[in-house]
């Protein structure tokens, strides 16, 4: 009875496309904006900001990008953690190269560079598809791991491709703290999460979903396969180009190629099947997820007293993602999103049973 | 001249190992339209097994011959094979019948990484030795025709002999078994096969126990060669461009694609890297796939689809 829209009129056509057209999700996502600006830079522990938030607020970022690939355009990328090397390293060495680079120039710079990656390695997709597509992503992935390592103009002659970067400043304001850092990425998170919602409800994501659903009567209906399937792998890889300069420069700090190896890409992938394929809040909700298991998997057996070796609390968590992820398939094929829309409805009735 | 064969000779022997990854992929995937991302790690699991079982089986009987030994342990790493067969199609093909392949690729990246926890949790994560009695010592041939002759491991030679009867069982399985032409009929057409009352759970698991038994195969030639180790596993991302370029739906496809994808690596490695700085072996496969795909998408010598993309 608290979730429902009667009553909520709408008198003219704006107030009909907004992005959240019910109050109540309005307020709900108000308030979890103010509260992740304003609560919990002041609440959490130094531990919770380095070892949950940013990780988390970054990998959002990631799988929201990739989301926009496989889940609206339809498009499978294995090559994740390859777009994410770009963004990094072309952020890196702009930043190093030129003297007074702004840090968010440089981070939008490695955002760029990484969409030229991709469209570069998703011009196959106008001849192949499904299966063939993961095989041109791969090649994406395992050109870039090799790029970095041996190509010494690439990571500024540093030795097998390990770069770090100093302190880092946007707009006079020195980014040290964990607290900082967890504002600044979800600075950006927030702005991106807006652009991406606003992108997938326009007319280019409408063109996204009906290649995805259907690529012929899309066609047919006068909507450019190739032109269609770039701008997805554009928006995507710049996305994800921006989520690896940020996961370089603010959560490691310094990095190799291995930082965005190929199980960069499984576990990107993984997050946004569990989170829900083609669903804004559902990167979040897979990111939130992958990002956890492992966090609980370390510490549930401390707090059972049950004493377990790191090796073979590696293998359980090996077990227990590849079971998720079966599990997830076949039980809820569309993802957490899913759930949080079945609770949505069931909301509306809540706590009457009609 | 004696480098070059000697090179090509290599890559000959890697892509014999490449081929038998791909041959698992390519079983699966003609029969159950399955893109098996597990295959490597069940390449894994098998090698472990085998290896495992050849040093428990002894030490709990007390059996002497370790030739005994190892083909106990190879009938006992089978007959887990063909429970993870099953196992695989009641939990996880069964409950996924009808979706879309992406859906069923990814499941089986769910299975590669449970078997890759599951096998190293059961079996244990160290380097195991798995010594089968192949021959190890190096020789050298046709020294008479040219000075110095090639070099070449006899361990090879036994591996590659070893595949080309694999090839030749499987292909007669296929041709003159009653089983093997049910197993043709799914792969043309799933529902016509059905309809006459071929049973599809049935040839599913078959086709993932004959991928087991390959893996297997696999997996001891590589873990005797090098050992076994979790590396192993990361040999199936090899097999992706092995297959592609072979074509999806052909077993001989497989088994040539994964000869060139050696050949090419070693050759390409020795003699155009160096220009590149090296280690181009890492993406070499996956470019030339990439090519081909543009020029060739059905592969050398699959079934042409005809698709609108």
């Amino acid at each position: 009875m608290f979730y429902r829209e009667n009553g909520q009129f709408k008198t003219h056509y704006s107030a009909d496309q907004q992005i959240f057209p019910i109050l109540q999700d309005k307020v709900v996502i108000l308030g979890l904006l103010a509260i992740a600006f304003l609560v919990v830079p002041f609440i959490a522990s130094e531990y919770f900001f380095r070892a949950i938030l940013i990780p988390f607020l970054i990998l959002s970022l990631a799988a929201l990008g990739l989301n926009i690939l496989v889940g609206y355009c339809g498009q499978i990328s294995l090559g994740t953690g390859g777009f994410m090397a770009v963004g990094a390293y072309a952020a890196y060495n702009i930043l190093v190269r030129i003297d007074g680079m702004p840090l968010i120039l440089a981070i939008l710079f490695g955002g760029v560079c990484a969409t030229v990656f991709g469209v570069l390695f998703g011009i196959p997709s106008m001849r192949i598809k499904g299966l063939y597509l993961a095989v041109a992503t791969l090649a994406a992935q395992f050109f870039a791991d090799w790029a970095f390592l041996r190509i010494k103009w690439l990571t500024n002659n540093s030795s097998s491709g390990s770069v770090g970067v100093g302190e880092l400043v946007a707009f006079g304001w020195t980014i040290n703290t964990p607290a900082e850092k967890y504002l600044f990425c979800l600075g950006f998170v927030a702005v991106f999460a807006l652009l991406g919602k606003n992108l997938v409800r326009s007319h280019i994501g409408r063109e996204w979903m009906a290649i995805r659903d259907m690529d012929v009567a899309a066609a047919v209906i006068g909507i450019r396969p190739v032109y269609a399937k770039l701008t997805a792998f554009a928006v995507s890889s710049f996305f994800v180009g921006v989520a690896g300069a940020l996961w370089g420069f603010v959560y490691l700090g310094s990095w190799e190629p291995a930082a965005f190896n190929i199980d960069r890409s499984f576990q990107l992938l993984f997050m946004v099947i569990i989170g829900g394929l083609g669903s804004i809040m559902g990167s979040f909700f897979g990111a939130a997820f992958i990002v956890m298991i492992p966090i609980l998997l370390d510490n549930a057996p401390v707090l059972f007293g049950i004493p377990i070796d790191t090796a073979l609390a590696s293998h359980m968590t090996f077990m227990i993602f590849g079971s998720l992820i079966v599990f997830f398939l076949i039980v809820e094929p569309h993802g957490l999103a899913r759930l949080w829309s079945v609770g949505r409805e069931k909301l509306r009735l809540w706590p009457f049973p009609h | 001249m004696g480098p070059f064969l000697e090179t090509l000779i290599g890559g000959l022997m890697s892509g014999v190992l490449y081929s038998l990854v791909a041959l698992g992929f390519v079983l699966i995937f003609k029969a159950s339209g399955v893109f098996n991302f597990a295959q490597g790690a069940m390449v894994l699991f098998a090698a472990l097994a085998m290896a495992r079982f050849a040093t428990w089986i002894p030490n709990l009987t007390g059996l002497e011959s370790k030739w005994m030994a190892n083909v106990l342990a190879f009938i006992v790493a089978m007959l887990v094979m063909v429970a993870v067969a099953w196992l695989v199609e009641r939990l996880v093909l069964g409950k996924l019948v009808n979706q879309e392949g992406i859906t069923l690729l990814m499941a089986t990246l769910g299975i590669s990484y449970f078997m890759d926890g599951f096998g190293q949790t059961v079996f244990g994560s160290d380097i195991y030795k798995l010594d089968i009695g192949m021959p190890k010592d190096p020789m050298f041939l046709f020294d008479k025709v040219f000075e110095g002759g090639i070099l070449v491991n006899q361990e090879d030679l036994v591996a590659a002999v070893i595949a080309a009867a694999l090839v030749a069982v499987l292909a007669a399985f296929f041709q003159y078994t009653g089983t093997g032409r049910a197993l043709r009929a799914v792969a043309d057409d799933h529902q016509a096969a059905q309809s006459i009352g071929i049973p599809l759970n049935r040839i599913w698991v078959i086709v993932w126990s004959v991928a087991g038994f390959v893996a297997l195969v696999a997996g001891i030639i590589w873990g005797s060669k090098l050992g076994v180790q979790f590396s192993l596993s990361l040999v199936a991302l090899k097999a992706l461009p092995v297959v592609i370029l072979g074509g999806l739906t052909s077993v001989p496809g497989a088994i040539i694609g994964g000869l060139i994808i050696g050949v090419g690596e070693k050759l390409s490695e020795v003699y155009i890297g160096p220009s590149f700085g090296g280690g181009i072996e890492i993406w070499f496969a996956y470019v030339l796939a990439l090519i081909f795909l543009l020029v060739r998408p059905q592969g050398l010598f699959g079934e042409k689809i005809i698709d609108r993309v």
